[in-house]
């Protein structure tokens, strides 16, 4: 237990005193899930909206294949886009690994089945009546689809701090693709990895705490935003 | 948010296929001992000053760091594995290997010593821990210490790998002394992370050395560089500075004087 108190401890004066390593760290999180959630949603968003809201053939199989892959190993995702961007690999040209673009890259396949499995969810739960009554106030195909989206809008924040909360605690993108250097791809998650391989549990823990706070933050902000969009 | 701009830019670059801007940085893949004893912390700012390099590494196991190095992801390399390093150079992986220094490696076990082994010489004291069946924790993956320790057990002709005692942790040192620690067993450790674990444990440590000093222990590092000749990408410049540095009598002399709680760690010995 004494690594607890140690822990949290630690982790005030980490803060208190801007150790530069621990911001660092931050900075990679924020840096790298913020830009791999803007690319998954991109694509995302649409996507589940899509598999959602329209009928097409293969439709079933596109939500089947996309919760399947809510399962996806992060070290499988790591390894695989290893294998890609590895400067033997096809795209290895681009000097991605060990960099935070080549992490965005894992973190974006990783973040990209929860957004568009829970929109397609989302989207399927409004109340058909709500659709069949726009058309009947003759409202234009895009009108309703427009609406529909205003609909689900709170469910696709929630989406999103779903998908923020898997990217910004997951180690095995991170560690593969990122290499845990220092002061450029160490994160969080990575550095409380390290930490705990060195036996600095404590150290480990204030991490881990840092970490917390952070997505406590970002949860308020959007509980706010939420409000504010209500009042 | 410096590094949000930069790594949104970056990604943006790489998207549109475009090469991203290197700055003089020269990428290492080296051991987790190096990193997790401080040494490397201890010497990069002196490698900034006198060569101007940012020096940037990924710690991991040797077996990962020549793995590495063979996909032409890193320039340098930083890795004690002698035997395993000169056929990678003899497959034409790796190019200019020098050995810089070593360290040793200890065995260490419960306090109780029950294999009776304490004091023994590397040889006996396996052959001790083996008969007594006495439980053995082993790294595991491959890392250099991994691979000195198959190495002495193959050297005393003993094959533990199928046997109930031998735990195969496949983890880091550290991790690797918790579980013998956990389990009161023996286990082969660089003193590096020895003399970690013992100061964290002050008197309640469980473990403790039983065979050190002897000469099958130590332990040679070298740094090399990956073949330019199959990895385009390699900066052969800097890694000739690179290279330079490690073997220059100032940055020798150094490698003598970081010490861990009191206890130098590694010694000097290029050109040796």
């Amino acid at each position: 237990m004494g690594y607890f108190y140690d822990g949290i401890l630690k982790a005030a004066d980490m803060l208190l005193n801007m150790d530069a390593a621990t911001f660092s760290a931050i900075e990679a999180t924020l840096a790298s899930t913020a830009c791999a959630l803007l690319c998954a949603m991109t694509f995302g968003l649409p996507l589940g909206f899509l598999i959602g809201y329209t009928d097409f053939p293969g439709k079933k199989l596109a939500r089947l294949v996309s919760d399947t892959l809510l399962a996806f190993p992060t070290v499988l995702i790591g390894l695989l886009v290893y294998i890609f961007i590895t400067y033997r690999g096809p795209l290895g040209h681009l000097g991605l690994l060990f960099t935070l673009p080549g992490m965005v890259i894992g973190q974006t396949i990783l973040a990209l089945p929860i957004i568009v499995s829970w929109t397609a969810q989302a989207v399927e739960n409004l109340d058909p009546r709500c659709r069949q009554t726009l058309l009947t106030l003759g409202a234009s195909p895009w009108q309703t689809a427009l609406h529909t989206m205003r609909e689900v809008r709170y469910d696709l924040a929630m989406v999103c701090v779903t998908a923020f909360g898997r990217v910004v605690t997951e180690v095995g993108v991170a560690m593969m693709l990122g290499g845990n250097v220092r002061y450029h791809t160490r994160t969080m998650t990575t550095a409380i990895s390290l930490e705990t391989s060195k036996g600095e549990f404590a150290q480990g823990i204030a991490m881990g705490i840092v970490l917390l706070g952070i997505a406590f933050i970002v949860n308020a902000a959007l509980t706010w935003l939420r409000h504010r969009g209500r009042a | 948010m410096n590094k949000f701009s930069k790594t949104l830019f970056g990604a943006l670059l790489s998207l549109a296929f475009v090469l991203p801007a290197q700055a003089e940085t020269l990428m290492m893949a080296t051991t987790t001992s190096t990193d997790n004893s401080g040494l490397l912390d201890f010497l990069a700012p002196s490698f900034k000053a006198e060569t101007g390099i940012d020096l940037k590494w990924v710690a991991v196991g040797t077996g990962k760091a020549l793995e590495i190095s063979k996909n032409c992801d890193a320039d340098v390399l930083l890795v004690h594995a002698p035997a395993v390093e000169k056929k990678f150079v003899e497959e034409g992986f790796g190019v200019d290997r020098r050995q810089i220094m070593y360290n040793d490696f200890v065995i260490i076990g419960p306090k109780a010593d029950p294999a009776k082994v304490a004091g023994k010489t590397t040889a006996e004291a396996l052959k001790g821990i083996y008969d007594a069946k006495a439980v053995f924790v082993s790294r595991g993956d491959k890392s250099g210490t991994h691979n000195a320790e198959k190495k002495l057990w193959k050297a005393n002709s003993l094959t533990p790998d199928q046997e109930k005692f031998y735990i195969s942790a496949g983890q880091g040192m550290m991790a690797t002394i918790n579980i013998a620690a956990e389990k009161g067993g023996y286990t082969l450790t660089d003193r590096a992370t020895w003399i970690k674990f013992a100061a964290k444990q002050g008197d309640a440590n469980p473990l403790a050395i039983v065979v050190e000093g002897d000469k099958a222990l130590f332990n040679q590092y070298s740094v090399m560089t990956t073949n330019p000749a199959r990895c385009a990408n390699v900066k052969v410049e800097l890694a000739k500075q690179f290279e330079d540095w490690w073997v220059d009598p100032k940055t020798q002399k150094r490698i003598g004087e970081y010490t861990l709680e009191g206890k130098q760690l590694f010694f000097p010995n290029a050109g040796k």
